[in-house]
């Protein structure tokens, strides 16, 4: 990709000026190590700026969103429009009384707070925000990503299991259940996409979805809807929110940590909420390209927008959506989208056979494997569901029956109806 | 391998149990073993302090057994009273009376289905959107009594105050436009596959079975069995309005959801009616606040939101009542609790008792 | 029509225990029908199965504690003829009064006798699970009998007059 400056000043590519400040610290001299050392201290102080700020100003849109959803005001109190709630819950969090219980393994409860926005951001570092924005172009980019976020529901399980207090138990056993379901999917929904792509460092993806001019999305539906699943259990986000259910078992694995623990693990709930926005806009909504608009807009001006957009879709479903049971996620893991996953890898891999024995080109071969692979998903999803005896809400009756229409008489059990 | 059950206690302090309510799970994994429940973390011993006071003292009491549907608490106090002296109020406290009641259905309904698909995970938002209307009519409650929730509003031989001017333009309004916020609340719940998933099949009760249990109310209906006491033994002017009644076929979560959100469009339908037919007149018969009933005894019942509502009242002849009970559906609900939950798990038991609508006012007295 | 629920008077349904059940009846008044403590069981019984009363719906059950004697009440309803009648049973041993229980034939009586139990000190003989409901195991006594915690004026609370009548003092008691 051409630039048309490629000066510090571009901000459309921040690693310009990165670059220019790395030549300078270069040329002072000293180690040959230093400019590596730098640019590393960088990129980590950047993504965890972005980070925390992200999640500030994210916690007074989620309110407020989740407000609207819900025909009331979200917070208006603390600054024109509640603009500084976010500042006024760190506050307070960070003021909160932290009760200890007494008989919990006092290392492992202090510790899984500590360490759990750890594998959230490390995610960030193989993500490329821009073209050379990206602090580490890992060529197992893909694998990487996926292993660092199961180490969340570890920490997750311990900080459970280590509360001393069955609500926490009950949650941490959940976490674990849908950890193993749900690991499983992602790593097949990447798979289809490596399998196109062929490479699976991210920063390929991203050039691969550029040279061809389309985004993933259009050429695997299935695996998205998976993998947006996958990612919204893991970071137990309704309406997934199990382990930490508040109807049943009263927040679940953090139960019993006030004040910053908690605080914690509300940011690194949302942190992880952006890992998963962000990866997927890289995969399959590509990354900070936008059909060559990034030779105006910046890169990382786009990349910030997919990502929010995304965002903003797990908010709304938050707000919308009740939750569900833990067999019934379990069961639509393994019952439901496994095999989907495995028909539609083998169809994916089918494709680019074709498309590579044959040596088609790309602008009639694209199109007609986007249209096949939506109808695919489409009658595969439906059928399926019909197979396995679902048949959601369509049967069900949308009123109760009054006795003037049933023609029962008063006072007696109707006869028939459900067993 | 020995394993053995896990004891987890749903509550007393728990956003889900509608009140200080405790429920002791015994767990296998995540499946329910046994169901026990404890009670009484809100006894008042509001029965003996009832044989203490008049009978015009008692009727705040009715207020804060069930503080959800406080105007028919004062309802069936009122009926099982003028049933021990024979007297009957005069038609206008009459169709108050009715316009009262459904108007105190719809608000305890309304709460009753939010916090059934709170319970369900929704975070609140159905809640919120049916607040709306508990809020409207709170205010026809503020503005004909003066309290919102513990209303005290009925009197032995009618209603204590005539509505002020203002209320039938505003009553009129809201009954306009209820139907269309039913059906928005039915959009919300009805077709929601989730709903459908955590509700149907989950906490079934034979109509056999609910006879057999006592239980009442919109379980009852649930269950099939067309029992509602303002069609069987109508009182206050139910025989002269039109309504029908919505009854389920399984007997499970979901079918007492679905007649919960019928019995919302029949309140309005009854209350269209009502504040049409309104008659003139006087709204109370008068009697002295001091009174003393004959000796004798008396069951008055009224059909509360949550199932049937009785006063048994023995009377000696004295100023006081020798003995005030009150049958409180929400208690005799419970019966079945360890059948319905038995098998299922932890989170189809917050479910299941979120189906049955208990206040714990009314459970504990 | 209106449709109303017929009261049957006590008369009516002592006359239909006396015709398969005699001398179960003890006394029978325009409100109730008072049968004797030893055999409730069989007419709880009778009367579930009875084609006629049809009582398979038991609405309330209370128990009181009159002076001399502590009863229970017990409204039933049959549901498909829309008639209701009232049943009592008394048991003369103040001290420790006892009654067999009804649980077998309706279910709906378990927490209603575990509660007339509870405050009241009514043991049901026959009951799956006796035990204290509202108040705490331990409790000191029976809150809702007359004499509890001894009430002056001769094991009666209540009022005995209104505040501003005539021979009235100042706790309301005679």
């Amino acid at each position: 990709m051409e630039h048309l400056l490629a000066e510090w000043y571009d901000i459309r590519d921040l690693g310009n000026a990165v670059g220019h400040f790395l030549t300078w610290v270069d040329d002072r001299g000293g180690p040959s190590w230093l400019p590596y050392f730098v640019s590393g201290i960088i990129g980590v102080v950047a993504i965890l700026l972005w980070a925390v700020l992200s999640q500030l100003g994210f916690v007074w849109i989620e309110r407020r969103l989740i407000g609207r959803i819900q025909v009331r005001l979200g917070p208006n109190r603390v600054g024109p429009f509640g603009l500084l709630q976010p500042l006024a819950d760190a506050l307070k969090v960070l003021t909160k009384e932290m009760i200890t219980p007494a008989n919990v393994d006092r290392l492992l409860f202090w510790g899984a707070p500590a360490v759990v926005v750890m594998p959230a951001l490390v995610v960030f570092a193989v993500l490329p925000f821009g073209e050379h924005m990206q602090l580490t172009d890992l060529s197992v980019g893909l694998l990487f990503v996926i292993a660092v976020g199961s180490v969340n529901s570890l920490i997750v399980f311990t900080a459970g299991w280590s509360s001393s207090n069955k609500y926490s138990l009950l949650g941490a056993m959940r976490t674990i259940a849908m950890l193993i379901s749900y690991e499983l999917i992602q790593v097949l929904a990447l798979l289809a996409v490596a399998v196109y792509t062929n490479t699976m460092r991210m920063g390929g993806v991203v050039a691969w979805q550029d040279h061809y001019n389309v985004w993933l999305i259009f050429l695997q539906p299935l695996p998205v809807f998976a993998y947006a699943l996958a990612g919204a259990v893991e970071i137990n986000r309704t309406p997934t929110d199990i382990a930490e259910a508040e109807s049943e078992i009263v927040a679940g694995y953090h139960t019993e940590y006030g004040g910053i623990r908690w605080g914690m693990f509300q940011v690194a709930e949302y942190i992880a909420g952006f890992a998963i926005a962000a990866i997927v806009a890289t995969v399959y909504l590509g990354g900070w390209t936008l059909f060559g608009l990034e030779e105006w807009v910046p890169g990382w001006l786009i990349f910030l927008g997919k990502v929010y957009t995304y965002f903003f879709l797990f908010i709304w479903l938050r707000g919308t959506l009740p939750r569900l049971r833990i067999d019934q996620l379990m069961g639509f893991a393994w019952k439901y989208l496994l095999p989907l996953m495995l028909v539609n890898i083998l169809v994916s891999g089918f494709e680019v056979l074709i498309w590579q024995e044959k040596d088609l080109s790309a602008g009639v071969v694209l199109p007609i494997f986007a249209i096949v692979n939506a109808g695919l998903t489409v009658a595969m999803m439906v059928g399926w569901a019909r197979v396995m005896g679902h048949t959601g809400s369509i049967g069900e009756p949308r009123r109760a029956q009054l006795i003037s229409d049933v023609g029962g008489v008063y006072y007696e059990p109707l006869p028939g109806g459900r067993a | 391998m020995q394993t053995e059950p896990l004891i987890v206690n749903i509550g007393p302090q728990h956003p889900s149990t509608h009140g200080v309510f405790r429920l002791k799970l015994s767990l296998d994994g995540e499946r329910i073993l046994d169901a026990d429940m404890v009670v009484g973390y809100l006894h008042r011993s509001m029965e003996k302090l009832a044989e203490e006071r008049s009978y015009t003292q008692n009727i705040p009491f009715t207020d804060r057994t069930d503080y959800l549907a406080a105007m028919t608490g004062n309802l069936a106090y009122c009926l099982a009273v003028e049933k021990l002296l024979g007297v009957e109020p005069p038609p206008r406290a009459q169709w108050l009376r009715v316009i009262m009641a459904e108007l105190q259905r719809i608000a305890s309904h309304a709460m009753a289905i939010g916090t059934f698909i709170n319970d369900c995970g929704a975070w609140q938002t159905p809640l919120m959107y049916m607040f709306r209307e508990r809020e409207k009519i709170l205010d026809l409650f503020e503005m004909a009594c003066g309290a919102r929730l513990t209303t005290n509003y009925m009197r032995i031989g009618g209603v204590s105050r005539d509505i002020p001017a203002e209320f039938m333009p505003r009553a009129t309004a809201l009954v306009k436009e209820l139907p269309d916020r039913i059906r928005e609340y039915e959009g919300m719940g009805l077709g929601n596959e989730i709903v459908v998933a955590r509700a149907r099949g989950i906490g079934v009760l034979t109509a056999e079975q609910a006879i057999n249990s006592s239980v009442t109310g919109p379980m009852l209906r649930g269950s099939g069995v067309a029992w509602d006491i303002r069609k069987a033994d109508p009182y206050a002017a139910y025989d002269k309005v039109q309504f029908d009644i919505p009854v389920g076929t399984a007997g499970d979560c979901y079918d007492r959801f679905l007649v919960r959100l019928e019995e919302l469009r029949q309140s309005t339908r009854i209350l269209e009616q009502a504040l049409e037919a309104l008659p003139e007149g006087p709204v109370n018969l008068d009697l002295p606040l001091a009174i003393r009933p004959p000796v004798g005894e008396s069951y008055g019942r009224i059909e509360s939101p949550r199932g049937e509502l009785g006063f048994y009242i023995i009377s000696d002849g004295g100023p006081s009542p020798y003995r005030f009970h009150i049958r409180a559906p929400s208690l005799i609900n419970l019966t079945s609790l360890k059948e319905m939950s038995v098998g299922l798990t932890v989170a189809d038991a917050i479910v299941v008792l979120g189906s049955v609508d208990i206040v714990v006012g009314e459970l504990d007295r | 029509m209106t449709v109303a629920t017929r009261i049957l008077s006590g008369f009516d349904v002592a006359h239909r225990i006396d015709g398969s059940l005699s001398g179960a009846v003890v006394e029978a008044t325009p409100e109730w029908a008072e049968v004797h403590a030893e055999r409730l069981p069989e007419v709880a019984r009778f009367l579930h199965d009875d084609p006629e009363l049809d009582f398979h719906y038991l609405t309330s059950l209370t128990g009181v504690h009159r002076l001399d004697h502590f009863e229970v009440a017990y409204h039933l309803q049959s549901i498909a003829k829309n008639q209701l009648g009232v049943l009592k049973a008394k048991s003369w041993n103040v001290e420790e009064p006892q009654l067999p229980s009804v649980v077998p034939v309706w279910r709906g009586a378990l927490l209603q006798e575990r509660e007339a139990f509870d405050l009241l000190g009514i043991r049901f003989q026959g009951h799956p699970d006796l035990r204290r409901m509202f108040l705490w195991e331990g409790f000191p006594g029976h809150p809702l009998r007359k004499d509890w915690l001894g009430m002056p004026g001769d094991r009666m609370s209540g009022l005995q007059g209104f505040p501003g009548e005539p021979g009235f003092d100042n706790q309301g008691r005679g």
